[in-house]
């Protein structure tokens, strides 16, 4: 893909965060597509894309009244929205539609309007994995976490310290569900979930949702906010059995989606300004910082504990607190894609002096699939 | 709520259904052996049941007993949310097996303890009757 070819050109969450027992699944990702709409200045009748996970795209354009010429539901988990963006600003590039919306948003808490997922018995799934006792994505995604420590030398003190990071993060953004500092004891004595995990390792559980508008840079700026360019993206997947992955030193997906987005984008990685990496739980941005090429794995926990992805480091990572402290409604890819937005607008709370480039890395599933996508505000 | 409702619903472990490139493990594990494929033409052995070779696409592929003989490569104690059918706190391991590939396994006959469940140590399969269709592969610390 071209760089810098397709720009975001409207990007709002809800109207609130968090719990929001009065708006059902399918209307939360009306209010994120409406204030996206407002943001971008523009008509539904202007979007002749639509791309949406969860809820299917012949849903949202029924609800909004929407005629596309392109759809897109491609449902991987929380990185959906990454491969959507990526899919469209191929479709945009390609003429198969001109402005595109992109839709999340779960009823993740108060479960209105919203499908129960089930694992069918008689798949992969449900007959080698839920027999042993998994139930929801706690007693999963950790699955890996005690073999990497074990590979790389990493310590529960270091992992902890992605907890306290983000949290500081998460104080400067008056939106975050989660403000008050922790400490690194404060996480290693917080009520156990899954060990290695406990409760300050693992995301919220929230309502809420986001949007995004795409179009061509060329008419980008037109619109009424500073464009943000779509510089290189990446994908991939791998498995939905976490017990089946290749390895628990790395995530496959990761090793494919980062790369193949670095090398579309032609950056390096001390070109980088910020970063997102999606953190369901708190061993994602180890394995991102890896996986990605910023260090060898040995090094992410040293990196990370030694403040250098911390609010001043020379690496900001997860500057909305993150799906740990932020807010995460299920799939919370949109939202790192919205605070990379915002960075690159110059508007985020947390916003990190002049940045130009952001990285923004997401996950499906328990490393079932992964999307990266490089955000630029200069042409 | 619908979750509670779920919860209502399936108030005992999960079970595995067999579909029919899966019949023979299960098939296996009724019988005390535990199976996996092997390709004929390329001499992959894999997991979970296909029948074709996931590494050269070859259908020619045999079903063997294997030796039932690993080592636990990781794991979770869960906590909390605990699956129906199980009491807290129980670990869900991933099992390398001597023969390559991993499977997920409760550690049946240890401690449920950090302290007991260490990483490499020596597995062994160990089969548990759950309903008059299916018995699991499961496994213990190796004896000696």
């Amino acid at each position: 893909m071209r760089r810098n070819q397709v720009a975001v050109v409207g990007a709002a969450e809800t109207t609130k965060l968090g719990v929001i027992p009065d708006m059902s699944q399918i209307q939360l990702h009306a209010d994120a597509a409406l204030n996206a709409l407002a943001d971008a200045g523009l008509k539904l009748s202007d979007i002749d894309g639509i791309a949406t996970a969860v809820e299917t795209p012949q849903q949202l354009a029924h609800y909004l009244g929407i005629t596309p010429t392109w759809v897109d539901g491609t449902s991987v988990g929380g990185c959906s929205f990454m491969l959507h963006v990526r899919h469209a600003a191929a479709a945009i590039e390609a003429g198969l539609c001109k402005t595109v919306l992109i839709t999340h948003a779960e009823s993740g808490k108060s479960m209105i309007g919203k499908l129960p997922r089930s694992i069918p018995a008689d798949s992969l799934q449900g007959q080698f994995e839920a027999p042993f006792g998994v139930y929801g994505p706690p007693s999963m995604f950790p699955i890996p976490v005690l073999r990497y420590m074990r590979t790389y030398g990493i310590t529960h003190e270091q992992i902890a310290m992605v907890s306290v990071v983000q949290r500081e993060w998460a104080a400067k953004n008056p939106r975050a569900m989660m403000k008050d500092p922790i400490t690194v004891e404060d996480v290693l004595n917080s009520r156990m979930i899954a060990y290695p995990f406990r409760i300050l390792q693992c995301c919220l559980v929230t309502d809420g949702g986001g949007a995004l508008i795409l179009t061509s840079a060329d008419r980008a700026k037109d619109f009424p906010q500073k464009p943000v360019y779509i510089l290189g993206t990446g994908e991939s997947v791998e498995t939905p059995m976490v017990s089946q992955m290749e390895t628990f030193n790395s995530s496959r997906a990761f090793k494919v989606a980062g790369p193949t987005a670095f090398r579309e984008a032609g950056i390096a990685h001390k070109d980088v300004d910020h970063l997102m990496i999606y953190d369901a739980f708190a061993h994602l941005p180890l394995f991102g910082l890896g996986d990605l090429g910023f260090m060898p794995h040995e090094e992410t926990g040293k990196f990370i504990a030694d403040r250098k992805t911390a609010i001043g480091g020379k690496l900001p990572m997860n500057t909305n607190g993150g799906g740990l402290s932020y807010m995460h409604s299920g799939m919370y890819g949109m939202y790192a894609l919205q605070e990379s937005v915002r960075q690159m607008r110059g508007i985020a709370p947390a916003q990190v002096p002049g940045a130009k480039i952001s990285v923004c890395h997401g996950v499906g599933g328990m490393f079932a699939a992964s999307g990266t996508i490089i955000f630029t505000n200069e042409r | 709520m619908i979750r509670e409702r779920l919860q209502m619903a399936a108030p005992s472990r999960a079970l595995p259904v067999p579909t029919p490139e899966t019949q023979h493990f299960w098939d296996g594990t009724q019988s005390g052996e535990l199976r996996l494929q092997r390709c004929d033409d390329c001499s992959n052995v894999y997991f979970p049941p296909r029948p074709f070779c996931p590494s050269c696409a070859s259908r020619k592929v045999s079903v063997f007993k294997a030796s039932g003989k690993g080592k636990l490569y990781s794991y979770v104690i869960n906590h909390r949310p605990a699956a129906p059918g199980f009491t807290p706190p129980y670990a869900i391991a991933v099992v390398e097996l001597d023969e390559g590939p991993r499977m997920m396994s409760n550690i049946l006959d240890c401690p449920q303890t950090p302290e007991a469940l260490v990483l490499d140590m020596k597995l062994e399969v160990a089969f548990e009757k759950v309903s008059d269709k299916i018995t699991l592969s499961q496994f213990r610390p190796a004896k000696g």
